[in-house]
């Protein structure tokens, strides 16, 4: 670890970089952000903003599971109950005729209203409130290495299941008829976007981990006019919205969440206007 | 006796008393029907008499009862079929930022497309596309395409590799006149060349008496099938279809 912060003060000679948890912060932005814009380009695809937006409202239920068994660390409970919410709302959408908007509604409204409930018996709630807009200041080096893991594992199962996920997206009946097993694939990449949310809402916070997901992969596909370049601009532009977000939030005292978001919702602004010129 | 082209007409797809239930709804009821490779068959019958449940129950989608067994020339059975399945239209959002080249590779290849495309993988789908009059279009996005550009884009897809059943889902709807009549012809033309069995759900009669072979026409389950002049003389065409002057 020492080495690598010796990099990084060679690399970037600010004095944001003489804190360690500035370093820590801008490690953690560097592999989590390529992680969210990878399954962010699948989620916008299939049109899931809703669907990531409940996601991290149930790690509440997550939480609070985690304390009702007593559990030190809610992280296995918050992954459990992540893919298992996540799974159910995808079998339920392919079941029933009821508009996918009002099911997802449901379900997150349910599983947020529990999680707060349970956290919120005997006027405990504060405590957790924190989980609501995150803090990447606090991330340790074990946690960096766990969400690098995810990214790796994630980058080999897109390799894997890219091209069938693709079709999936674009018509079940047609990927069906390449003898895609089309449930077991949309399965996968749901668990994947469970895993990533909750092994990092704790630092990008409940309120704001959906635009992580969605914002750079939605500006990415104002410009780009096939599969290579959406996500080559998604990674680029998660990347510099993530690390100008940090070190803008580091001098203005800001919340470096939302201050990331800010940043990447401005880049969807301008890919926008330019779209027209580009594609 | 029914026409059959090039093919030698032995290879069949056997489908035994289909029967697909929704609850308590039967979609569709003992079906039997048999398709032979070079003929064109027209599935054609009114609005939710089943004919996108019986497609999808022969893609695997919708559990079914009943036996769909697909057969070489010399009574062989082919373990795993290969289906062509160009759906009835693509419902996808236009921006979305797929090129006619990342979604035919996709379809068949299993390196990722977002890692973009070997030379020789993009001269072959050029050949593809080219051989259905649409070259021109590889590197546009599916959502710029014309709904005749589309269809021939998702036949040229259903063609590689090369079917066992090609499975065409009215193919027709959003294209234009002339576009209609050039697909039929490139179906026509596949028929003759290749060895493959066709089925096409189609409302457009007379283009289905221009270029089919036989016709099956249902109402939950099979009313009348054979040639298609035959079909269409039948009391239960006429109760659905109405009279139609077939002189086309």
């Amino acid at each position: 670890m020492d080495t690598l912060y010796k990099i990084m003060e060679i690399v970037m000679p600010f004095d944001f970089m003489n804190y360690e948890f500035m370093k820590n912060a801008l490690l953690a932005t560097i592999v989590v952000s390529p992680l969210f814009a990878i399954l962010g380009t699948m989620a916008v695809n299939n049109k899931m903003a809703f669907f990531s937006d409940a996601l991290g409202h149930s790690a509440f239920t997550g939480i609070a599971i985690g304390v009702l068994l007593g559990l030190k660390n809610p992280i296995i409970s918050m992954l459990a109950f992540g893919i298992f919410l996540s799974l159910i709302i995808t079998k339920v959408k392919s079941t029933n005729t009821a508009s996918t908007d009002t099911i997802i509604s449901v379900f997150s409204s349910l599983s947020m209203a529990l999680g707060i409930v349970i956290l919120s018996k005997n006027g405990g709630f504060s405590k957790y409130s924190s989980y609501l807009i995150g803090d990447i200041l606090t991330v340790t080096p074990k946690e960096i290495l766990l969400i690098l893991v995810v990214l790796i594992c994630t980058i080999i199962i897109w390799h894997i299941i890219y091209n069938s996920l693709l079709l999936v997206s674009i018509n079940t009946s047609l990927a069906a008829s390449r003898n895609i097993k089309t449930h077991l694939i949309e399965n996968i990449f749901v668990a994947l976007v469970a895993v990533a949310v909750m092994l990092s809402i704790k630092w990008i916070g409940i309120l704001t981990i959906n635009s992580m997901l969605i914002l750079p992969a939605a500006s990415a596909r104002n410009i780009s006019s096939n599969t290579r370049q959406y996500h080559g601009i998604t990674i680029i532009l998660g990347l510099i919205s993530g690390i100008s977000g940090l070190i803008i939030s580091f001098y203005g005292d800001t919340s470096a969440s939302a201050t990331m978001v800010l940043v990447s919702s401005l880049f969807f602004f301008i890919t926008l206007g330019i779209r027209k010129f580009v594609r | 006796m029914t026409k059959t082209h090039n093919s030698c007409g032995l290879c069949r797809i056997d489908i035994e008393n289909l029967t697909v239930v929704s609850g308590q709804d039967i979609l569709i009821e003992n079906i039997n029907l048999d398709f032979h490779c070079g003929q064109l068959t027209a599935l054609i019958g009114r609005n939710g008499a089943g004919k996108t449940t019986l497609i999808r129950a022969i893609l695997g989608e919708r559990e079914y009862t009943g036996n769909i067994s697909y057969k070489e020339h010399n009574n062989g059975e082919i373990k795993r079929p290969r289906i062509g399945y160009v759906p009835q239209h693509l419902i996808f959002d236009k921006n979305t930022p797929v090129s006619v080249i990342d979604f035919m590779t996709a379809s068949k290849s299993k390196r990722p497309v977002w890692l973009g495309h070997r030379k020789k993988d993009r001269e072959k789908i050029k050949n593809q596309l080219e051989e259905l009059e649409c070259g021109h279009v590889i590197d546009r996005r599916l959502g710029e395409l014309s709904g005749g550009e589309l269809q021939r884009v998702l036949l040229a897809t259903a063609l590689d590799p090369l079917p066992d059943f090609l499975i065409l889902d009215e193919p027709v709807s959003g294209v234009d006149v002339n576009g209609l009549d050039l697909f039929y012809k490139m179906v026509s033309k596949l028929r003759d060349s290749y060895h493959i069995a066709i089925l096409l759900v189609s409302h457009d009669l007379s283009l289905i008496k221009k270029y089919a072979d036989k016709a099956v026409l249902i109402d939950k389950t099979v009313v009348a099938s054979g040639d298609v002049d035959e079909v269409f003389k039948t009391d239960s065409f006429k109760q659905i279809f109405g009279f139609m002057d077939l002189e086309v």
